[in-house]
Parts: structure tokens; sequence; C-alpha cells
């Protein structure tokens, strides 16, 4: 068996052989892994696989294997998010995505490693340590869904659900050198996703190509009563993957490649805008202005969410409990054992931000710098179908190099958080190399418009064959 | 006369109640009705607040909130939405409770109540609706507790909190208010007052226009008054002793009847309001219309309909609206024919007397039956017919049976466990009326068995004719009627 | 700037035990995030409303209907405190 296969080529495979013996294989892989991707493996998914090839199945999905990230709760395997404070716990129901892929006869391979509440870019506040990056053992996949972004691309899973804040899911797919979307807020139900940035994040499909994305797509997308912010549309992605983007208008903001950017990274993504241009695009620059204002806001706005969506890890009914003399003490304890430093930090930040007499310093200023940065795109995609840009300034960056300053940390949501900011969607595909790293192209369009970036996404795929390079490490 | 406020009284209530005639919780399905199930199976992964769930609302607690609003006279907000308050608390799953805060679904209401100068007028500053949290037991007292149970089938119930201005001045208004506002909440059909934590009032008062203190878990509209009075009561001997009232919260003690300062922790609550980003915001003052149309008539409008159709006293009016259930219950009687003033009489003075004798609580009408609970036993029920009550003031409209004789009837009743009417319970009894001529034979002999008393009332001692029916009472058996009985006494002794 | 206090008094209000070495540590690091932070000083937003939400959706409301509960012994199934099937904590205050 191929180690890196398709949704359609282990569909095929299913058919040749079973879906215990496509799942037994990822299982193996999974055994041998290097990088340290999942935290749990399903002890559920042999006897998953072996009920669909007994029973027959003729969902979409029928046996194929998927990695879930450590948030999304999956019914009776552990939902830790990275944190020590879950410890034991596990839910006793799905999520929305969870039982949609069920139905459509996923597979569920195991959870996957992530920065702790999905707060970092590396998997390095994970409790569990972090995630090796297939393409250079000692450097980080990115995060917050670097487990799930790293087992793709080590071929340990065809391809995994994470979540995506400020980048969570495109990041990683950048540093990791697979595909990666943030998909409308709203166009995914939230229920049961353990919330980090309620109004800012959604469930993201990570695959080694875009037709996976939109075969995943189709899966779990769609309006669920169980989610308030749940918004209807009638998209189908797969009818997005036309291989022709004449006439496109794209729009390059020139805010997203500031200082600091890697001058390769740079040099891949003009590329790969010519590249368009060469298949028929027009592009021209636009200015955001109020671009450079955007993380600080997302920062405050999603500190602020998370310090609150927190509080109810409290030792009480689950996870952690610390002996304390009582009840308020008991808490301060297993909170202060049971977080880890940058989430500790994200909480006292956002709680900050919140209180009496900083509210609308920080809190309020944040969403109001929101409306002027969501103003920016939507006058810039007025103009242009399509924003394109880097979706990290630089590659990936070894294994704590960056984790004892926030604010650097921080700087490799710049490109990203502004489109959750914004609620449009987004996608990263590879795009170039730079000393064996991936580089990731990050493809922006209007709420919605799902179909115009993975068309555009698509047509870059099927014209160029970086989405086809291995990483070597783990061949 | 208007009321002077010699102590300078000012009191404010915030009173939770809580929807449980709904069939759901706030944000999730599970059931309201859990007020006898064991503890935390009336949960679930939303009301547990389990990460990664959502509230969703239940759009029902926005209609009884506009149907409050609306009875209260207030004003329906143009957008309303949902903010989270941050604190910790073990009946809190969250850490944090889903309320209203800047954008309150109702505001400025009004409630007319009897007070102590007449018709006084309550501010409703706002209403809002929010989510109750879990219940507490304390292992051992609450000063010495040995740890906590928890038991979340309470949490996520719907709330509507109203917060009033400070406008009432005595405890005995702060009563009646709250009698008004249950009595209007009951007609609204939003809420059982019988139930459980159905009602819980927190009250601000102050002195001779000074500090307010809050008064906690004040858990009956009954024990308000004596929350309050006590706390009047020890505001003005501070005073009086030259103490200064500081601003705190205190706890009712209900067992005790005082309040007891609760410390102040050395840390200020801060509850870090925002907008709960899962629930999105409201515009519903589109739906007022519709919901005008399925507003009951309420109780003030009732009482005056009362007066004007049945042609009945203010205050017996006043006693047949306290409940809507008890209103349609005369309206009922009165609808089969019978004289509404002697129904009125029998209804409010005699029947309701002795349900509140009894411990009665009024608990359902059907159209046909009127039901209760005992206050301290729901276990203990019973019934009372509309058709019952209607043959009742019939026969005593007809002088057929005494009064002494219909109340003896409504005992038997309300504390019997079989189902009889009137007339199978004056028969087995035998409280017909006593027949005329029963009645002579009576007087005379009467007459002829007391002299001395017949000389007495004749030299003018008016008591010793109260006698002489007492004997022709007792002669008949209670079954002649006093006033005849009297009558011919008289009219014998003037011959 | 954050003062050693507030780091304190933020550590209350989000029941976080914070010791002594690590309120310096905290107030450092902060400090240095809080002044990014006040870069969006210097962008006047009087007249701009906030953003909350990104779609502008109002009237999100589920019908009255009653679905099922979790079993007791579900509710209770992540914790070993528990008591007569309720959630056991120690005392409050
Ligand atoms: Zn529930």
């Amino acid at each position: 068996m191929a180690k890196w296969m398709s949704v359609a080529q282990v569909k095929e495979k299913i058919k040749e052989s079973s879906a215990e013996e496509v799942t037994a294989r990822y299982l193996e892989l999974i055994g041998k892994s290097k990088i340290n991707g999942y935290v749990t493996v399903s002890d559920k998914a042999l006897e998953q696989a072996k009920k669909i090839d007994a029973e027959g199945h003729d969902g979409p999905l029928a046996g194929v294997p998927i990695a879930i990230k450590d948030n999304i709760s999956v019914a009776g395997l552990p939902n830790s998010c990275g944190s020590k404070i879950l410890e034991g716990y596990i839910p006793p129901f799905n999520a929305h995505v969870i039982e949609k892929l069920l139905a459509a006869g996923a597979v569920i391979l195991g959870k996957t490693n992530m920065d702790e509440f999905a707060m970092g870019s590396s998997t390095e506040t994970s409790h569990f340590g972090p995630s090796a990056n297939p393409w250079d053992l000692e450097r980080i996949p990115g995060g917050s869904s670097g487990g799930s972004a790293a087992v793709v691309a080590a071929g340990e899973a065809p391809f995994a659900l994470g979540s995506d804040t400020g980048g969570s899911v495109r990041c990683p797919a950048a540093f990791c050198g697979v595909v990666g979307l943030k998909p409308t807020h709203g166009a995914v139900s939230r229920y049961g996703v353990v919330a980090y940035a309620n109004s800012l994040e959604q469930v993201g499909p990570l695959a080694n190509n875009v037709e996976d994305i939109a075969v995943l797509m189709d899966v779990i997308a769609g309006y669920d009563r169980r989610d308030s912010t749940s918004i209807e549309s009638k998209t189908e992605y797969q009818k997005a993957l036309v291989d022709d983007i004449k006439d496109l208008k794209i729009g390059v903001p020139k805010e997203f490649f500031g200082e600091g950017i890697h001058p390769d990274v740079e040099k891949a993504v003009w590329d790969a805008i010519h590249k368009y241009e060469s298949l028929g695009a027009s592009w021209e620059e636009v200015s955001m202005p109020n671009i450079k204002y955007a993380l600080a806001s997302y920062y405050i706005i999603a500190m602020s969410e998370a310090a609150s969506n927190l509080a109810r890890f409290d030792g009480t009914r689950h996870g952690l409990r610390a002996n304390g003399e009582n009840w308020h003490a008991m808490v301060s304890k297993t909170r202060a054992e049971g977080f880890g430093t940058e989430t500790k930090r994200r909480i006292l930040l956002g709680t900050y931000a919140l209180s009496a007499g900083y509210h609308d310093k920080y809190y309020l200023k944040a969403l109001k710098v929101r409306t002027l940065v969501k103003q920016d795109f939507d006058k810039a995609l007025s103009k242009v179908n399509l924003l394109m840009a880097p979706t990290t300034p630089n590659p990936a960056f070894k294994i704590g190099e960056k984790i004892e300053d926030p604010l650097t940390l921080y700087l490799s949501d710049v490109n990203t958080c502004p489109i959750n900011l914004a609620g449009l969607s987004s996608i990263s595909v590879p795009c170039g190399f730079t000393d064996g790293l991936p580089i990731g192209l990050q493809i922006i369009g209007k709420p919605f418009d799902e179909p115009s970036v993975l068309r555009a996404a698509y047509t870059f795929e099927q014209n160029t064959d970086y989405h086809t390079k291995r990483p070597p490490e783990v061949a | 006369m208007a009321y002077e406020n010699p102590d300078g009284v000012k009191i404010g209530l915030e009173i939770h109640i809580q929807l449980n005639k709904l069939k759901t919780k706030m944000f999730c399905g599970c059931s309201t009705d859990y007020h006898n199930a064991a503890p935390n199976t009336h949960t679930c992964p939303i009301c547990l607040g389990l990460p990664g769930t959502l509230p969703v609302l239940n759009k029902k607690v926005v209609e009884a909130a506009i149907k409050v609003g609306l009875a209260l006279e207030g004003e329906i907000a143009e957008e309303t939405q949902f903010h989270r308050k941050n604190y910790f608390y073990p009946d809190l799953p969250k850490g944090f409770q889903i309320t209203q805060y800047d954008y309150p679904i109702v505001s400025n209401g009004k409630v007319v109540i009897e007070g102590e100068d007449g018709e006084h007028v309550v501010g409703i500053t706002r209403a809002h609706m929010e989510e109750d949290p879990g219940k507490l037991v304390h292992i051992g007292s609450i000063e010495k507790s040995k740890g906590v149970l928890i038991d979340y089938n309470r949490s996520g119930m719907p709330l509507i909190e109203t917060v009033t201005e400070p406008d009432m001045r005595s405890p005995k208004e702060a009563r009646r208010f709250l009698d008004k506002f249950r009595n209007i909440l009951e007609y609204l059909d939003v809420f059982d007052g019988n139930l459980e934590g159905a009602m819980r009032v927190d009250a601000n008062v102050s002195v001779h226009w000074g500090t307010r203190v809050e008064v906690k878990n004040i858990s009956s509209h009954k024990g308000v008054e004596r929350a309050l009075l006590y706390e009047i009561m020890r505001q003005k001997n501070v005073i009086r002793r030259g103490g200064k009232i500081v601003q705190e919260t205190r706890h009712f003690d209900e067992g005790r009847g005082v309040t007891i300062s609760m410390r102040t922790k050395e840390e200020a609550e801060d509850y870090r309001y925002f907008r709960e980003p899962d629930l999105m915001p409201m515009r519903v003052r589109d739906w007022i219309p519709k919901i005008k149309e399925t507003l009951p008539e309420l109780p003030d409008a009732k009482r005056a309909r009362f007066i004007e159709q049945y042609g009945i006293t203010d205050m017996h009016a006043r006693s047949l609206t306290s409940k809507i259930m008890l209103a349609d219950f005369y309206e009922a009687v009165c609808a089969k024919g019978v004289d509404p003033k002697v129904a009125a009489t029998w209804t409010a003075d005699v029947f309701l007397g002795e349900l509140n004798y009894r411990d009665l609580l009024i608990s359902s009408y059907d159209g046909g039956t009127i039901g209760f609970i005992h206050a301290k036993d729901p276990e203990v029920k019973n019934s009372f017919k509309v058709l019952g009550m209607t043959e009742l003031v019939n026969l005593f409209s007809e002088g057929k049976v005494s009064d002494r004789a219909a109340v003896e009837v409504i005992r038997t009743i309300l504390d019997g466990t079989e189902e009889k009417t009137p007339s199978q319970i004056i028969k087995e009894k035998g409280l017909f009326k006593a027949e005329d001529d029963l009645v002579t034979k009576a007087v005379a002999e009467a007459i002829a068995e007391n002299a001395a008393a017949v000389q007495d009332y004749l030299g003018g001692t008016e008591k010793s004719l109260n006698f002489l029916v007492g004997q022709v009472m007792k002669k008949t058996k209670g079954t002649a009627d006093a006033k005849t009985a009297r009558e011919l006494i008289v009219k014998e002794l003037k011959e | 700037m954050i003062t050693k206090e507030d780091v304190e008094h933020i550590g209350w209000l989000a029941r976080i035990e914070i010791s002594e070495q690590e309120t310096v540590e905290y107030m450092e690091k902060l400090n240095s995030v809080l002044e990014y932070f006040g870069q969006l000083d210097e962008l006047p937003t009087e007249d701009i409303d906030p953003t909350y939400h990104v779609a502008e959706v109002y009237n999100v409301f589920r019908e009255d209907e009653v679905e099922e509960c979790l079993p007791q012994e579900t509710v209770l199934v992540n914790t070993e405190n528990k008591q007569d099937g309720a959630f056991r904590v120690p005392k409050i205050g």
C-alpha cells in the first residue's frame, strides 16, 4: 500500500482489499511514528472498519480513516485539548462534525496533538510535548492544529480535522506542506468543539490535496441547529473543483508582505501569483491600512473570550482536581497546576482586558478595530475576486526557538488572524520550499465564497507539483 | 391622607421567577420537570457546561419575557442580547452565567398596588432573562460545612429577573407588591408559584433615606415582610445607638427570622460582562401585536369588570381575582345562573377562608373542578366542583339550607375523601332547614321554659333574646334559620 | 503598566494561584504584550461600531421541545468525587 494516498485512492484500496486492512495499515504507520502527532489512538478504529466491511456502508467516506484534533469531542475518546487539566476526561457526546463523519462512514483513527486549548502556533504548549515537523524533525509543525497537519504530511492519515481561530489550520498546513482550509464563520458547526475564541474559530479540514478538502467539506459543512452561529448555505464544495481561473481578479495586499518576511517566502508567493497570471488571471496590488492593527485586535478578542470559556475547568465535574482547604482554593490550585504557562498568560490577559476600568480600553477597542479590519477586506474584495498572500511570513522554526517570548510567537499569526477577524474563507496551499521547508500560499475569499477559493487552489494544484512532494525524513 | 413614612423607609426588590411552566430549560432540551427527581437526572452536556457545548435559546422564554413586560406596562427593547456574567461558584458549571446586561428585554414598567395610603405606583426598572445555576446542598450547616453536594438539575432553568425602583415604603407594601406581581405572573400562565424555588427575592432597604443594605436569600414571598421588618428594626437601632449603616449584603435566616451579615470579601467582585458570542442578538418587537392578542385579562381589569358585571363589592372582587383559577371558578359558578352576589360571598369569604384555614393552595382549575394541594405537603390534595358550588349557592338562595349548614357542606367536601354533592351531604347529615311548624313549636317551648329570660328581654336586656334564639337552635339541632327564629320570638313576645 | 498587585488581583479573578516568583515573571511578560496592544490607541475609533460577530444574524431560537437527558451515571462518569448522585466538592468559603 502506498504511504500517501488521496481519499479516492483510499476508497479504491478499500474496494480491492477491505476497510479493516486499510485502517490496520494506518495504525501500523502510526505505531512507527517519529512525529508525536497523535495523543490518542482509537482502540475502536479497527472495530469500526470491520463493522463497515461486514455491514457495508454507502456513505461517501465508507471505511476512510481520518484523524481528529483533540479539541473536537468524540464520544468515548479522551478529549484533552493538549492540557493536563482535562486529564481523564472522556466526553459522553459527539461533536456535530463527528456525527457527520460517522454517518458518512469515516473511521476515526485517533486524536491529534495541539497547542493547549489551541493557544499557540507550534504545538509546543501541549501538555504532551511538541509534535515534530515531518520535513525536519527538529522543527515545529506549526499550530495549533500541528498534530493534524503533521500526521497528514507524514502519511499517518489521509486527511484530518483541525480548528482555526487565528490561523490554526492554515499555519500548520503551510509549515507541513499540506492543504488547510478555514471555512467562513458559520459554515461548519462548532457544537462539540472546545471553545477558544467563539466568534473567530471554525473547524477546518487538512489534506494532501484540494480535492480531499472539498470531499471533507461536503461531509462536515452545513447548518446545525445546536450552533446558534451556524448559517444555512447550499454550497457544493466538490462542484467548485474546476481547473480554470480565466478572468480571475487577484488582489495582492502589500501589508501581508511586511518587514520580517523571509525572501524565499516572498518570492514563492509572487511566483504563484505570476503562475495564475500565466493561466489567465490578472492581479493588482490592494492596500489595507488597518491590517497592521489586526494582530493586537485578534489577540485581545481571543484572550478575552478564552478567559471566560476556560472558566469551566475548575476541577469540579471532570479532569484534574488539586487539594484545597475550600472550593475556591481547590479551583485556584487546580488551574495553577492544570494549565500550562502560555494558557495562564492568555487567561490572565483576557481577564485583565475585560476587567473593570480596562474593558473599553482593550476589549471594546479591539472590537472597533475589528470593524476597521473588516472594512479593509470588504473594500478590497469589492474590487477583486480573491486576495493572495503568504500564509506565514516564515517557514517552520526550530522547537524551543520562540517559546520563551510570547510576542514573537504571536507574530506567526500575523497573516492569518485578520481573516478570522473578518469572518472570511481562506485556504493555504503548498507553493514552494526554502531549505527543504514548505511554504504556503494563502488564498482569501469573501464569506461563503469557498467555491472561488477552492477553484483557485485546485487550478494552482493542477498546474504545479508542490503538493506531490513528500517529506524525506519520514518517507 | 398621604402616608408620612416616619422612618424614611425605601425598599426596592429584585425578584427571580422561574419559568417553570415551559417544557424545557433555557438553552437545552432538558425537561423542567425535575422537582421530585433524583440529583443530576435532568441534565445534558449543555446544562452541565461540558466543553464544546453551545446554548440555543428556547423561543418560549422570549415570548414569556415579552408577556411579562407587557403585563408590567414596560417597554420591549428594539434590540436585546445576552451577556456573560463571569464568576466562579460550584453551582455555575460554565464559570459564567448567561444573563442580560445593558440591553434587557424589558424596561420602564410599573405595577399599581394597594399602598399605605391608597393606590401606589411601584416602578419597574427592568426585567431580563437569565439562566438559573444548579443547587448546592451543604453537608452539615452552611457555617460549618464539611463539603458541598451539587445537583445540576436546576442548572439552565429559565429565569426572569425583575428589578423594581426603591418605591416601596414599608414591608407591607413590599409584600403587597409581591402578591400582586405573583398574581400577574400566574395570570400570564408562565409560572407556577407553588413549586419550590419558583420565586426568590432579594431586597434593598434603607431607613431615613440613608445607605442601602441588600438582603438576599428570601425564598418565600411570605418571608419578605418578616425579613424587612427585622432589617428595618436593626437599622433603626444601629442609628439610635449612634452607629452608621454600612453598605453590605445580608443573608436572611428564615428559621430564625433575622438577617446576618455576609462578610464582605476582601476582593470586590468584578463580573467582566461581555456579550455572549455563542448567541445572536434578538429583534422581537414585531412579536408584540401577536403576543398582545394572547394576553389574558389582567387582575386590575378583571376586578373592575367583576364589580361592574356582577355588582359585587370591591373587596370581594379583589379577593376573587387574587388567583386566576379562583376568578375562573367564580365566573363558571355565576354562568350557571346563580345570584352572583351570593356566590361571591360564599366563594370569597367562606370557601377561600376554609382553604386558608386548612393551608390549602389552589393549584389547578380545569373548567369544572378547582384543585388544591397542601402548602407543606403536596401529597395532600383535594378539589371542589363548579357544580357543587352552584348547587350550594342555589340551595342557600332558595332558603333551603341555613348558612351554618352551608358552611358545614363546604367543610365536609374539603375534608372528605369521597366525592359527594351538596344535596347528598345535606341529606346524609340531616342539614335541611327545619320545617316552619317545628321552629314555631320550639319557639313556644323556649318561651315557656325560660320565664326569667323572657322577663329580662321585656325589661330591656337585649342579650336575653340571643339566649332564647340559642335555645331554639338547640331544640332544632341547628336546622332552624337563626334569623327566622329571632323574628318569631320577637313576634311572639310582642303579642 | 500592570503592577504586582494587578497580577495578584487578576490571578484571583481568574482563580489561578500565582506564587511570589511567578508574579514578577507574569508582570514582565504581560506588560510586554500589553505594550504591544497599546498600539491600538493610535487609531481613532470614536465613531466606529464594535464588531461582535461578522454575520448579522438575529433571532436564532429553538422550539420548546423536550430532548433526552443523560443518565445520572454518565453525568458522573468523569469524576471520582461524587456522593448520592451529586458532585462532591470541598466547602465553599
Ligand atoms: Zn440540559
